[in-house]
């Protein structure tokens, strides 16, 4: 990158630079004219005598020359307003293409760093850098040239006006601006370096912030609230102090600039005045200068202002200059070449003198270096303990990082030098802490088939016409011209002709690391729209039919309790049971039911409303009893209370105050407190008792008129049908069409294996995990469990049929026996192929045919695994470690 | 205020039951109340386990009506080592020192259970000192009573070896 913002501007946008300074300068001579203007109206056309004049071989009397002298002033602020409005508009532009500018090559260079610099330099400082503290530079850019030029240009036209129509009051005019030349640059420098120190604050702060709520547990654990409030209190308090210097300073350059501004104008009124009443001047001409002089301080304020933005830009510019150099950074051409034909990685890997510290004087690992070699395919255990370099190694020898000396070379390929497109096609590394991005499984899956836009996205006509100015912009600014919205999945790397087989593919890896059930159940928990896919919503709802005839069983069926528009469900809330369906507009929403005007109609028409009242005065009365004590905190109130923790001493009080007061004397919000808590009540969950087989039937009623009287409407609520699929509800539950019994303990695994049985024989298998593909994995792939994550990020590397697959610890979170089951499905997978595997267990070296071992970032021992594995060896003892 | 809880029958009869448990019989009333509402009255079919040896622990049991067995791994299969019966506690103890089960459970005949949560139970043993107490003299006793047939034990073991 240039060294400072001008050699930047210069560079990237100086054809545009040249166009704004040449319209700028376009328009001064209008800009004088229009000064000049009113001094002849005034003179000439209201003040003047010998009329008719002759204006372009036309005689002209007095009221007619007035009125041609004025339109052509209103025709010079028409063409003085377009100049300004083209200027500005074409400024922005310029300035908006070079922030983009800016930002990609920022962010072009971030995905360049060397990783051990992201421990240096903090995520929060990147993200600063790039977004809010590049914007102001943007800004600055296009006026950068034209904005002095324009003012400047402007000053000086109306300074030469004001000269032109006297000397005297022209020097007056300028007498002070040599002062506040000199001061205000200084004030300025002060400024400028206390802003620096914010910006670096603030910076800090915002790192500190992300620092706290990415360790939110440890403050928990540890009881370091009062801690870190006085932390941020104390950094607070320096932001303050250094903002507090920077408002006494602008100000101050506030005040002088404005008593300087108004000290002019008492030259002008006495010298002026003094010059107009001896007749030296035209009164005209000193109406006009002091019009003119109103215009001149706009453009000196302007001036001003510039040369404080530019000290600003220039320091920020710098800042992003220092920041986004580190050394070791990645070739852009590393990144950016792409190959004919990828080499397939086979081989001898010779690995000589690779130092696997991360950086030059960092102390985790001796000063040396790893040199080692074998033959490629073939499986190589890596083993040692913490510090010894395992972990650098796999980064390395993947060239996911390069090492800061040494050389690795496969089949006389020189890795340590080869393009990403080699490395981060034919190698796959799966590392200890995966990451996910937000999106569905299959995104997550095939992020690793998108190295280029292969299929051109499909645009017709207009869109197509919007597409190439996309490119044309794209081109313009530097930034990136491949289209994201093209087709970027490589399949023949998954070794699949399409879409289809795709789906094939992606099974199977989840199936390798043991991950097909999840997806499954994900899948099942899935919802479906029968509308986009109505011949699956038609077999999910034969897979309903199936499982009601297997429920058939007096063994099993009291495990479920199943939709019945004619039954009370037990294992259902009240609420539930009578809507009897999914609310699909927010007013029917389970918390919002007893607002609901129209379940309140249907309550009172079907004579629940007063059974309901005293069911909630009920429940009120035994929720206070049993979470009165309570801390409000406690999950006990999320998992069981039907009133919150704030709400509850609310509820008290009522109680309290309506004791005997009949159902009709409630006040309405007493009423609608009350009312609330029945909907939430499950018979069969809670055993209040509170809802008898009296009471059941009359829900029941209310049930059927409360769908009659919706008829046809089906905005507000999507009703069970035994023959429909339910969208709102998930695959599984619409298989089920029925709760689980609350009672009953083997219900739950029972069912769920009497519905994969159903699935399974349906052939409905692969369509759920279709389904369960879809899961978003929420951000940072939270949604998932760290195993589950893990799983996928060795599925996402196995998609890409690489030649050498580098495992560091990537099972580590997972049970025992899965990773025994992983492991062997990989090492089968990769038969014929080249596996390195960081072991987080010595004793799995045994199925590997050759073993590494690392100690303080050289290796001590390597050859056979067998031959390695005696007494006396390192290796043995690492075994014996297990 | 109690009118409301007067019809609650059902809790009532859990939380008279919960009383009858040594452990809990010092809880006051509401707290026993919120014991029976936050726990789950399960039935379990003749022969349906509860839990498995070596299954991960999250809840304890009491016995409502019914027996239930416990089965011991032995070389030769599962041998029934003891049963409990109504208005008994049972699988605490693993919640406490976070242990895998040391027994499998079975139904005997037909079985109604309550299953309290692991987070209940330890909220109660945690803000109840009579509870904890009560934990730890349970505690201290079965200790005592294990010292003392490891004591016989050895007695016989140094007889039969001389």
């Amino acid at each position: 990158m240039e060294p400072t913002i001008f050699k930047y501007i210069l560079k990237h946008s100086r054809k545009e630079q040249i166009l704004l300074l040449l319209g700028t300068l376009a328009s001064f001579p209008f800009l004088y004219m229009s000064l000049d203007l009113p001094k002849t109206i005034i003179n000439e056309a209201i003040g003047g005598t010998n009329f008719p004049r002759e204006v372009l071989g036309y005689g002209l009397e007095q009221i007619p020359y007035l009125m041609l002298l004025c339109s052509l002033f209103l025709m010079l602020v028409f063409i003085n307003g377009g100049f300004k409005y083209f200027l500005n508009v074409f400024r922005g532009v310029v300035g908006e293409r070079m922030l983009r500018r800016l930002r990609y090559q920022l962010f072009n260079r971030v995905l360049r760093f060397p990783l051990p610099h992201f421990r240096k330099q903090s995520q929060g400082e990147i993200i600063a850098m790039i977004t809010a503290e590049a914007e102001p530079i943007g800004g600055f850019v296009g006026d950068s040239i034209a904005l002095p030029a324009f003012q400047g240009g402007t000053l000086l036209t109306i300074l030469i006006f004001i000269l032109v129509q006297d000397p005297v009051l022209g020097a007056a005019a300028v007498a002070l601006y040599p002062m506040q030349a000199y001061l205000i640059p200084k004030l300025q420098r002060r400024v400028n370096t206390l802003n620096k120190q914010r910006v670096v604050q603030v910076r800090q702060l915002s790192d500190r912030i992300n620092e706290v709520v990415t360790g939110i547990q440890e403050v928990h654990a540890h009881d370091t609230s009062r801690l870190e409030l006085a932390d941020f209190s104390e950094r607070m308090w320096n932001v303050y102090g250094v903002r507090l210097q920077i408002f006494r300073l602008k100000f101050l350059i506030k005040f002088l600039n404005n008593f300087i501004d108004k000290l002019t104008p008492f030259f002008f009124y006495s010298i002026g005045g003094y010059l107009v009443i001896r007749g030296e001047l035209s009164f005209g001409a000193l109406v006009a200068v002091l019009a003119a002089y109103k215009d001149l301080s706009a453009p000196w304020k302007e001036l001003l202002k510039y040369y404080q933005a530019k000290e600003d830009v220039r320091i920020r510019y710098e800042l992003l200059v220092e920041n986004f150099e580190p050394p070791g950074m990645l070739e852009e051409r590393l990144q950016a070449e792409e190959l004919e034909k990828l080499p397939s990685l086979s081989g001898t890997l010779i690995a000589t003198n690779l130092d696997l510290r991360e950086e030059q004087d960092s102390a985790d690992a001796l000063v040396g270096g790893a040199s080692f070699k074998f033959d490629l395919p073939q499986r190589i255990a890596v083993l040692g303990k913490g510090g010894s370099g395992t972990d650098r190694l796999a980064i390395v020898v993947s060239g996911v990082d390069r090492p800061l000396s040494g050389s690795i070379t496969i089949g006389g390929l020189k890795l340590t030098e080869a393009p990403e497109t080699v490395t981060g096609r034919r190698i796959a590394y799966v590392g200890q802490e995966p990451r996910l991005r937000f999106g569905s499984v299959q995104d997550n899956l095939v992020y690793s088939l998108k190295h280029r836009p292969l299929r051109e996205a499909d645009y017709g006509g207009k869109t197509e016409q919007q597409r190439q100015r996309v490119l044309a912009e794209a081109e313009i600014t530097g930034n990136s011209a491949h289209d994201i919205n093209a087709d970027w999945i490589d399949y023949d790397s998954a070794g699949v002709s399409g879409p289809e087989e795709l789906t094939d593919r992606l099974i199977e890896v989840l199936t390798l690391v043991d991950m097909d059930m999840d997806i499954y159940q994900l899948g099942l928990k899935g919802t479906l729209d029968p509308q986009a896919q109505p011949e699956l919503a038609g077999r999910i709802l034969e897979a309903r039919h199936a499982l009601r005839d297997r429920l058939k069983d007096p063994e099993i069926a009291p495990l479920v309790e199943l939709f019945d528009r004619d039954r009370f469900n037990t294992n259902m809330s009240i609420a539930e049971n009578l809507l009897f369906g999914t609310p699909c507009d927010k007013s029917f929403d389970i918390g919002n039911l007893s607002a609901n005007s129209y379940v309140r109609k249907i309550l009172r028409e079907t004579d629940l409303m007063p059974q309901f009242i005293d069911m909630g005065r009920k429940l009120a009365d035994v929720m206070v009893d049993l979470f009165a004590d309570v801390a409000p905190g406690s999950e006990l109130f999320e998992q069981y209370s039907f009133i919150n923790a704030d709400d509850l001493p609310v509820f008290q009080s009522m109680l309290a105050r309506t004791e005997g007061v009949p159902h009709d004397a409630l006040s309405p919000e007493d009423r609608n407190m009350l009312l609330s808590l029945p909907f939430k009540l499950i018979p069969a969950r809670h055993r209040l008792g509170l809802c008898d087989e009296r009471m059941q039937e009359q829900l029941l009623k209310a049930r059927h008129a409360f769908a009659e009287g919706l008829g046809e409407d089906t905005r507000s609520v999507e009703f069970f049908d035994p023959e429909g699929f339910n969208s709102a509800i998930s695959i599984q539950d619409n298989i089920l069409f029925g709760r689980l019994a609350y009672g009953r303990a083997r219900s739950a695994s029972e069912v769920g294996a009497l519905i994969s049985d159903i699935v399974e024989k349906l052939g409905l298998r692969r369509t759920i995990m279709e389904v369960g593909l879809n899961y978003s994995v929420g951000i940072g792939g939270t949604r998932l469990s760290a195993a589950q994550r893990q799983k996928l990020a060795i599925a996402r590397g196995l998609l890409k049929r690489p030649d050498l697959l580098v495992v560091d610890r990537a099972t580590a979170a997972l049970d025992p026996g899965t990773q025994d089951k992983i492991m062997r499905n990989l090492l089968e997978e990769f038969e014929g192929r080249g596996v390195i595997w960081v072991l987080q267990r010595a004793d799995l070296g045994e199925r590997f045919e050759r073993a590494l071992v690392l100690d303080g970032g050289k290796v001590i021992e390597q050859g056979r695994f067998a031959d390695l594995n005696k007494p006396g060896t390192v290796l043995q003892q690492l075994v014996a470690a297990t | 205020m109690s009118a409301g809880l007067e019809s609650v029958v059902e809790l009532l009869k859990e939380t008279e039951t919960l009383r009858k448990i040594p452990l809990f019989a010092k809880l006051e009333p509401s707290k026993l109340k919120l014991l029976a509402f936050t726990s789950q009255l399960l039935s379990y079919d003749d022969g349906e386990v509860l839990f498995h040896e070596g299954d991960l622990a999250d809840c304890a049991f009491v016995v409502m009506d019914g027996e239930v067995e416990i089965l011991a791994q032995t070389a030769s299969g599962d041998v029934v080592v003891g049963t409990l019966g109504k208005d008994e506690l049972f699988g605490e103890i693993a919640l406490l020192n976070n242990a895998p089960r040391s027994a499998t459970l079975r139904a005997r005949g037909r079985l109604q259970a309550l299953r309290i949560t692991d987070e209940m139970f330890l909220s109660l043993v945690t803000e109840n000192p009579g509870v904890a107490l009560e934990v730890m003299r349970q505690l201290s006793d079965k200790l005592a009573r294990t010292h003392k047939q490891v004591e016989a034990l050895q007695g016989e073991l140094s007889r039969s070896g001389s």
